[in-house]
């Protein structure tokens, strides 16, 4: 009676209605796909466009030209965003390094739980956060901007990156491999240093080349800790320009020169990123490669 | 189950021996002396125990397999042998286990573990050559020279019947060979360091057919520089391989014999269900 | 051969290789201990620079604390020359801005996280994925330059048509000089929506499959099964991805800075230039004259550290909550 009357009022389920509705909500999530990846298409290929045009030899050999005059180029703020990021390594790689290989090897209870919190924490820190934080322990006291203190600002940004990595590599080192080398007669210490860290090698130096790729593009630490400069900042306690710098400058400059030079050191910052964004995952392919035999 | 006796000494060690492996074929032969003594050993996983009470002696010079169905114990009694145990948190042991005449919780477990080799269920080639592998153990503590090295791994290669299939490919990576061929590595690995002891756990449950064939194999030749101790639960495999099996059951060990008295004419009712397939 | 141990009489004292003595050297070698104090000083240094963090920012805004009080969260006079400084046009710029840019990354997000989950193939999925990881990768400044030189004209010239249908809303009235909340909110939603589609889209993934088939043997469609057995399912990590964005958002600094127009002042309509924390942060930092300037700015950052601390905790606790979830349901 009751299965009659139900199949009489309704010939087909779903109803029509709620058909329309599942046809409209799912074109408007396909909508939603386009347009963001269009829009990040739109980003990268008008990026491209103008840094291309933007680019000469120059560019990579000189030094900037005085306002009004074309030419020129950011020799200087290429080599000190290279020294910002040897800095900043020298600074970062060690201490997410042995703070991994303590999270993954030798933490437990509370200890792990108080070093893993606090590296989430300053993971999450704002970067021009991070600035002030350098800016008042370097750079107030020794009076003046300097390498130094931007190589400090982004090397304390790379430690959290650095350290979940190695730690989450380490950890994906199975159990036996371990035993493996204990059984041997091998102490804690020489089995992490004999086997389990050459095992995850590949991808913790992936992590950390995407580590410094995601520094390299970092402004807003460096406005008050490197600060700038129009010529090359000799040794590291002066002073340096940097590319996230110098495209900032030249972008809110109202010099036509100038943004052609910001649109060509995007370009440049950019495909650096990506170049060694895609490297890192390169190796990291390679490492698995290796591993399955 | 408490036929051993304590405190140890020599005399009652012996006699202790004479008892539990006499059986009733008698004395036919010397009796080895006992590699491992264990005396009243307990072990816990936190709060659960995994060995109950254990008493026995594994001698010397022959290959002992540990029976019994899964969770037994046998695995965790065979882990207790190179303190591997002690590596997981949480875990306890009690009572007493002799290495020869000497304590075994008195020597530095990275000492130990050289004297008592271990070789596990799944090969564990370390990413690195075949070479590499095997060398592993004496670049640890011998300051050995170049050619001293290439000589201990191409006879541990050769003891562990490996060689003539991989002399050509040495500085190859082990991951690239077979599973078969890794888990003789691993055994070429432990044997590099000259150990007394080998302890093989289900070291064949992994493999095909063949290779357990030729693992089967060396173990014959093996028991004459080593004591072997393999866990398995393969039955077929205790009774080609092993001259003493101890059968496990629920963490207690229930007999341990000479093989063929286990297999034809055990003491114990649950050994006789078990070796029939009436359980587990 | 075999029988040459069986034949000796006595039982060793112990075997050979016992009784090796390890030198110190050997010992230091294998000291487990050394290591461990080693990297647990490499891990403890987190824990003392980001206490050195904390010190410093509440130390160096010490001045600027005891003269203003709550005051320098809600006055609106920002007068460095006479030394009156109220924060207000900066926090409701950054309110602004970083509400209105989830509004409008959310459902787009979403949107296409859901596509990518439960409509595209798997190969097209995990391309497009790879694709929109890439762009988070992006630095800030670069959205900056892009915002200046490419979105701005776009909305100004967009903008008349716009208004003469929306230009009664007072949030959208008065003229459009191209910086602009909004488009420091567009430029935000741009760089936060990467975050909300790959973590959304994780999180989908993972949800069981009995939990679609359970709606689907009641004769749901498609879009029934994705939102009201789904979504529901991953609610806590969706939520765990716009907190993620909202903190980054909130500390955002040179993209918006580019594009906001750095006026302090606080207007009603979203087409009015405004200000945010970050943006003046990195504006007058450098140029502070004065401690009382500079704690000023330096209070700022507290308040800006404090709040995404907060939203990022709340973040980690939901993902937390749905981790576990998972694991027992």
């Amino acid at each position: 009676m009751i299965v009659s009357r139900s199949s009489s009022n309704s010939p087909s389920y779903p109803p029509r209605s709620r058909k329309i509705i599942n046809y409209i909500m799912l074109s408007l999530t396909g909508l939603c796909t386009l347009l963001v990846v269009s829009v990040l298409l739109t980003i990268l290929v008008y990026l491209l466009w103008n840094g291309v045009h933007a680019l000469n030899l120059n560019f990579f050999t000189k030094l900037p030209a005085p306002v009004g005059q074309s030419g020129g180029g950011v020799s200087n703020a290429i080599i000190g965003t290279l020294k910002l990021l040897a800095l900043a390594s020298a600074i970062g790689v060690p201490i997410g390094l042995l703070g991994g290989i303590y999270l993954s090897e030798f933490a437990g209870g509370w200890s792990a739980f108080t070093v893993r919190y606090t590296t989430d924490l300053l993971n999450g820190v704002p970067s021009v956060v991070m600035g002030i934080f350098v800016y008042t322990l370097v750079v107030l006291p020794m009076h003046h901007f300097s390498t130094l203190a931007g190589g400090i600002a982004l090397g304390i940004m790379m430690i959290p990156i650095a350290l979940r990595s190695t730690e989450d590599f380490l950890r994906a080192v199975p159990r036996s491999l371990r035993e493996g080398g204990l059984a041997l007669g091998a102490s804690k210490s020489e089995t992490i240093f004999t086997i389990v860290i050459p095992a995850a090698i590949y991808g913790i130096i992936t992590g950390i080349m995407l580590d410094v790729a995601r520094v390299a593009g970092e402004t807003a630490p460096l406005l008050f800790t490197a600060f700038g400069n129009q010529f090359n900042s000799p040794g590291w306690l002066q002073p340096t320009a940097s590319l996230p710098v110098v495209i900032y400058n030249y972008a809110i400059s109202p010099y036509d020169e100038w943004h052609q030079q910001a649109w060509a050191a995007g370009f440049v910052l950019l495909s650096g990123l990506l170049v060694v964004s895609i490297i890192a995952r390169l190796i990291l392919a390679r490492g698995k490669k290796l591993s399955h035999g | 189950m408490k036929t051993l006796m304590k405190p140890f000494d020599l005399s009652q060690l012996s006699k202790a021996h004479e008892v539990r492996f006499a059986g009733s074929e008698g004395m036919e032969e010397q009796l080895p002396w006992p590699q491992f003594t264990v005396a009243d050993l307990n072990f816990f996983y936190g709060r659960q125990q995994a060995l109950k009470n254990i008493n026995l002696i594994v001698p010397n010079k022959r290959v002992t397999a540990f029976i019994g169905p899964s969770g037994c114990g046998k695995t965790t009694l065979l882990r207790t042998f190179n303190r591997m145990n002690e590596t997981i948190p949480g875990t306890r042991v009690e009572g007493s286990i002799r290495l020869a005449e000497k304590d075994l919780f008195s020597v530095p477990a990275t000492t130990l573990r050289r004297v008592v080799g271990m070789v596990f269920q799944k090969p564990t080639p370390f990413p690195k050559s075949i070479f590499d592998n095997v060398a592993y153990g004496l670049h640890l503590e011998h300051r050995l020279r170049r050619t001293e090295i290439a000589d201990k791994v191409e006879q541990s290669l050769r003891r562990a019947a490996l060689w003539d299939e991989v002399k050509d490919k040495l500085n190859q990576s082990a991951n690239g060979i077979s599973g078969g061929q890794q888990q003789r590595l691993c055994i070429a690995r432990a044997l590099a360091v000259d150990p007394e002891v080998l302890l093989l756990d289900e070291p064949c449950s992994a493999l095909d057919p063949i290779s357990t064939a030729k693992i089967e194999d060396l173990l014959f030749e093996l028991k004459k520089f080593c004591t072997i101790i393999i866990v398995t639960h393969n039955m077929l495999q205790a009774a080609r391989v092993a001259d003493y099996v101890g059968f496990f059951l629920s963490g207690e060990l229930i007999e341990l014999n000479r093989s063929k008295q286990i297999f034809q004419n055990p003491e114990k009712q649950e050994t006789q269900d078990y070796i029939t397939g009436r359980f587990g | 051969m075999a029988n040459a141990a069986l034949s000796t009489p006595g039982i060793p004292m112990q075997p050979r290789g016992l009784e090796k003595k390890q030198t110190w050297l050997e010992r230091l070698r294998k000291g487990d201990e050394v290591v461990h104090l080693i990297t647990l000083s490499g891990a403890w240094s987190i824990i003392v620079i980001t206490g050195l963090l904390v010190q410093h920012l509440w130390v160096y805004s010490a001045i600027a604390r005891h003269t203003f009080g709550w005051r320098f969260l809600f006055t609106s006079t920002w007068d460095p020359v006479n030394g009156l400084f109220g924060a207000w046009p900066f926090v409701y710029g950054t309110i602004v801005t970083s509400i209105l840019a989830l509004v409008i990354a959310i459902p787009i997000g979403l949107g296409t996280a859901i596509f990518l989950a439960e409509l595209a193939p798997r190969k097209i999925s995990d391309a497009l994925t790879f694709l929109v990881e890439l762009l988070a990768a992006v630095p800030s400044v670069i959205y900056g330059l892009v915002g200046i030189f490419l979105l701005i004209p776009i909305l100004t010239t967009a903008m008349p048509y716009f208004q003469k249908v929306f230009g009664w809303l007072p949030i959208f009235s008065g003229t459009f000089y191209g910086v602009s909340y909004f488009s420091a909110a567009v430029i935000l939603a741009i760089m936060v929506v990467p975050f909300i589609v790959s973590i959304s889209r994780e999180v989908l993934l993972a949800v069981p499959v009995s939990q679609r088939e359970a709606m689907m043997a009641l004769g749901a469609t498609k879009w029934d099964v994705t939102w009201r057995a789904v979504v529901p399912y991953a609610r806590q990590g969706i939520m765990g991805s716009i907190f993620l964005a909202l903190a980054r958002a909130l500390g955002e600094t040179m993209a918006v800075t580019m594009v906001i127009g750095n006026v302090a002042q606080v207007s009603t309509s979203l087409l009015a230039p405004g200000y945010t924390i970050a943006a003046v942060i990195a504006n007058e930092f450098t140029e502070a004259t004065g401690d009382l300037y500079l704690h000023a700015l330096i209070e700022l950052g507290l308040v800006l550290f404090a709040v995404t601390m907060i939203i990022n905790a709340l973040a980690r606790l939901l993902m937390l909550t749905m981790r576990g979830h998972e694991v027992t349901g």
